[in-house]
């Protein structure tokens, strides 16, 4: 049954390195804005012409 | 559907929405109501970000609103102390741009780069209505980017009060969210230790029951010492002033369970009350949180500064040379250019002062004043270049001096709320029993049990579920408000909300809707006259041109010819062959008696006098329903800065007439309100301009009118968007519905309290019961007040 320390120390390690993330999450500002990212996600990706040219001329080599 | 849809753009502006002129422009065949939107989409579309268009449907503003200058941006010292960061290559700036309100801005202002390749990026906070762009300060000036976003609509609000939030207040919340982290990672661990305990341990290993108990204090060491190191600090204050209020109970709870537990854990006689511990402080913590809810975009603590302008233009004699506004002086000349705000009293020297001092007054129609006038701070130039030279200090003004008074001085009597009142007997009673109990059990002899039934007393009672009640109930109704376009600065003003018993109106913009007029005309003339008069009036930028043009609503017919503007004087041309002119009596050289009340726009057709238009004052839809309804149980008073003119069509809406005072100066309202409050009397202020910011401080509840939020608004403790106004009765009954709500789930935690006293004062609680009781109180209360505050609200329709 002494496995049960190893396991706990274990738990709580973990739990601890989750609670460590938090705290640098929060300090460094990313619960600041809890809304924008929820609408910029949203955003088409621009379709750029540019790489349709690059293609083709590879096509052609 | 989709036939309908297109029909209603059609009427609509493409690029902000507004109603279409009867001759729109368009460009790609999209109508545009002004020159400004058009220049806007054409702009866009040009640096390939018509996308813009996709996201919403006229996601733009209104580009009528003439153009600012930022020459000041070009000095150094200025600038600097704008910029949050700048080095050789580049500049970090943090700007307010009120405009924000969808995702199309939030996709356009993200995109700067397409339109200024110097700038490398650009992040919105959507909710605080701020991008942050950081650009390279060689190939592009700080001017050249606010003068980019201006071109786009996205004008940012620049002023001498920092609206850009400095991060200060980020970091109480932030400290709060980490205490909570802390809280419930203990809280957590905490119960996953204790649950062998509460399943019986006993066939078990003891070795295991005195490692959890030890893993478990260890726990609650943070817990007490840094989560709820707030309640102690604070139950100390408050005792050493002689206030009993609910942290001190908490904070008792809170170190009895504490050395109890390590007395049972130590000693190895129990578990100790450590899950009961963590998950008080949790909750409690939670609780405050949600109490905290800010308003990101608004501010409720503005002064005269957050609207003054940054910097002015002087005048001297090797030119004109910007200057930051703190460094203007007495007998300085000034140059004031269209649209923009005279920071200091004045004497105007040149120019056609025409003045708008609707955020002074809240009187939208423009104010003529002629040379050698004083100017008072405060008022937005409208067309025109003026030069004055400034008679008083920028803080010393008419208006500014205001904020001299006492009132703006300390802060407010702290609202007493129900909660602090309840606490003090609650904390009596608590101890009493506590001491009751002991004294029992050491008569019977029985000193464990007195020991054990005094401690537990305290921790059973220990008020986690009554801490609650009030913030769960208020921050429910908070949310509430918010929906409806009403803004409380804090929770308790929902409890003040319910106990005014007197209301103190302004008039011009706060009971009048300032967007609305409409014209009475005396005099005789035809419909074909009126075309006349529309077709001339259109061309001019005159608000009561517009207004007058707007309630003629008709389309152009004719061409103008000879058009001449005297600029807030009058207009002349030529229209269909007929001579017009329009515009003030002195203007058209008229000897006319000015009538009562109201904006005058004098009408000679031909040569021939026919008569004036006289502009009417709307009341908010639904005024007079509400000062019926709020008059049967309070007071009502109503103090104008105007004329009293509009007396008699108030006497219906106020039944004591002494109690309507007009030509109050702002320090006339302010005393007003003092007397009101000498006399008992609980009040709350309507305003909407600085001239009301001293009354509205003053008073026991101010709360400011506005029909844009992200417009100005004096120092307040509500804002309530103008479309809401006629539900101000529903926002009472609510708050009175919400002091109910607290008062039932303070009856339902006590009933909770007296269930665990029965076992507390036996001397027999086990953990275990304490454990289940505390959370199951704690839910409980929760789910009742956020269901029951709804369903008020339901009832008061506000839902």
């Amino acid at each position: 049954m002494n496995i049960i320390y190893f396991l706990i120390g274990c738990s709580i390690l973990l739990a601890l390195i989750f609670l460590l993330a938090f705290f640098w999450a929060s300090r460094t500002g990313q619960n600041d804005d809890t809304y924008t990212p929820s609408v910029r996600i949203l955003f088409d990706d621009e379709v750029q012409p540019v790489k349709e040219e690059l293609k083709s001329d590879e096509d052609h080599t | 559907m989709l036939a309908q849809k297109t029909i209603a753009q059609e009427t609509q502006c493409y690029h902000c929405g507004d109603d279409l002129p009867k001759s729109p422009y368009t460009l790609d065949d999209k109508p545009f109501c002004c020159l400004g939107c058009q220049g806007v989409y054409q702009l866009l579309s040009s640096h390939d970000l018509g996308n813009y268009y996709a996201y919403n449907d006229v996601p733009g503003q209104t580009q009528k609103n003439g153009a600012q200058h930022f020459e000041y941006l070009d000095e150094a010292d200025i600038a600097a102390n704008l910029l949050d960061y700048s080095d050789e290559k580049i500049s970090v700036i943090t700007l307010y741009i009120p405009a924000i309100h969808c995702s199309s801005c939030i996709w356009l202002l993200e995109h700067l780069h397409k339109i200024k390749p110097t700038i490398l990026q650009s992040r919105i906070d959507f909710l605080k209505k701020q991008v942050v762009v950081t650009y390279k300060n060689k190939e592009l000036s700080l001017r050249q980017l606010v003068e980019t976003l201006s071109a786009i609509g996205y004008e940012p609000l620049i002023s001498l009060q920092d609206v850009v939030k400095k991060q200060k207040s980020d970091h109480s919340e932030r400290n709060l969210i980490t205490k909570i982290a802390v809280a419930g990672f203990c809280f957590g661990n905490v119960m996953l230790l204790s649950f062998p305990d509460y399943f019986g341990i006993t066939n078990l290993d003891q070795e295991f029951k005195s490692f959890f108990g030890w893993m478990n204090l260890a726990f609650s060491i943070p817990v007490v010492f840094y989560s709820g190191r707030d309640y102690f600090i604070s139950a100390w204050n408050n005792l050493k002033n002689g206030i009993l209020n609910l942290d001190f109970p908490l904070a008792l709870g809170i170190t009895v369970m504490f050395i109890r537990s390590i007395v049972e854990i130590i000693g190895n006689t129990g578990a100790g009350f450590v899950d009961t511990l963590c998950g008080l402080v949790f909750f409690l913590l939670v609780g405050k949180w949600m109490q905290q809810h800010t308003y990101h975009h608004l501010s409720f603590e503005r002064d005269y500064r957050s609207y003054f302008p940054v910097a002015v233009t002087l005048i001297e004699k090797g030119g004109e040379r910007p200057i930051p506004l703190n460094e203007l002086k007495v007998a300085d000349r000034i140059l004031i250019r269209s649209n923009e705000i005279i920071p200091a009293d004045a004497i105007l020297l040149k120019g056609d002062a025409e003045m708008d001092f609707s955020f002074v007054t809240g009187e939208s129609l423009p104010v003529k004043k002629v040379l050698g006038e004083v100017v008072y701070a405060g008022g937005r130039q409208l067309s025109g270049a003026l030069e004055l030279e400034v008679v008083k200090p920028v803080s010393q003004s008419y208006l500014t001096q205001l904020w001299n008074n006492e009132a703006f001085f300390g802060e407010k009597n702290r609202i007493r709320t129900f909660s602090d009142r309840a606490s003090k007997y609650f904390s009596i009673v608590l101890l009493s029993i506590a001491l009751g109990a002991a004294a029992f059990w050491m008569f019977k002899g029985d000193t464990g049990k007195a020991v054990a039934s005094f401690t537990a007393v305290l921790i059973i009672a220990c008020p986690c579920a009554l801490a609650l009640s009030s913030p769960f109930t208020l921050a429910a109704v908070l949310s509430i408000f918010d929906k409806n376009k009403f803004y409380l600065k804090n929770t308790a003003v929902i409890e003040e909300l319910a106990r005014i018993n007197t209301y103190v109106f302004d008039k011009t913009g706060t009971i009048t809707n300032p967007d609305v007029s409409g014209f009475t005309f005396e005099g005789s003339i035809t419909e074909e006259e009126k075309q006349l008069i529309n077709d001339l009036a259109r061309n001019s930028g005159h608000p009561l041109s517009r207004e007058l043009v707007k309630w003629l609503n008709r389309p152009a017919k004719y061409t103008v010819g000879k058009y001449m503007e005297k600029v807030g004087r009058g207009i002349t041309g030529t229209v269909n062959g007929n001579t017009l002119k329009l515009g003030s009596a002195s203007f058209l050289g008229l000897e006319v008696k000015q009538p009562a009340k109201g904006a005058v726009v004098h009408i000679i057709i031909n040569e021939q006098y026919r008569g004036f238009f006289c502009s009417e004052q709307q009341w908010r839809s639904g005024f007079k329903e509400l000062i019926f309804k709020l008059g049967k149980a309070a007071d009502l008073h109503l103090l104008s800065g105007d004329q009293d003119q509009d007396k008699q069509t108030l006497i219906p809406f106020f039944p004591r007439a002494q109690q309507m005072h007009f030509k109050q100066s702002p320090q006339n309202k302010l005393d007003y309100i003092v007397q009101l409050q000498s006399s008992g009397r609980k009040v709350l202020m309507f305003g909407d301009g600085l001239n009301d910011a001293g009354a509205l401080k003053q008073s026991d509840l101010g709360v400011a009118v506005t029909d844009n939020i992200n417009n100005f608004s004096p120092g307040c403790d509500a804002i309530l968007d103008g479309a809401s106004f006629y539900k101000i009765p529903q926002f009472i009954q609510q708050a009175k519905d919400a002091v109910k709500v607290i008062h039932m789930s303070f009856a339902i935690s006590l009933t909770y309290n007296a269930l665990g006293l029965y076992f507390a004062v036996q001397g027999m609680l086990s953990p275990l019961i304490a454990a289940v009781l505390m959370p199951v109180s704690t839910v409980t209360i929760i789910l009742f007040t956020s269901i029951a505050a709804r369903l008020y609200a339901k009832k008061n329709q506000l839902l």
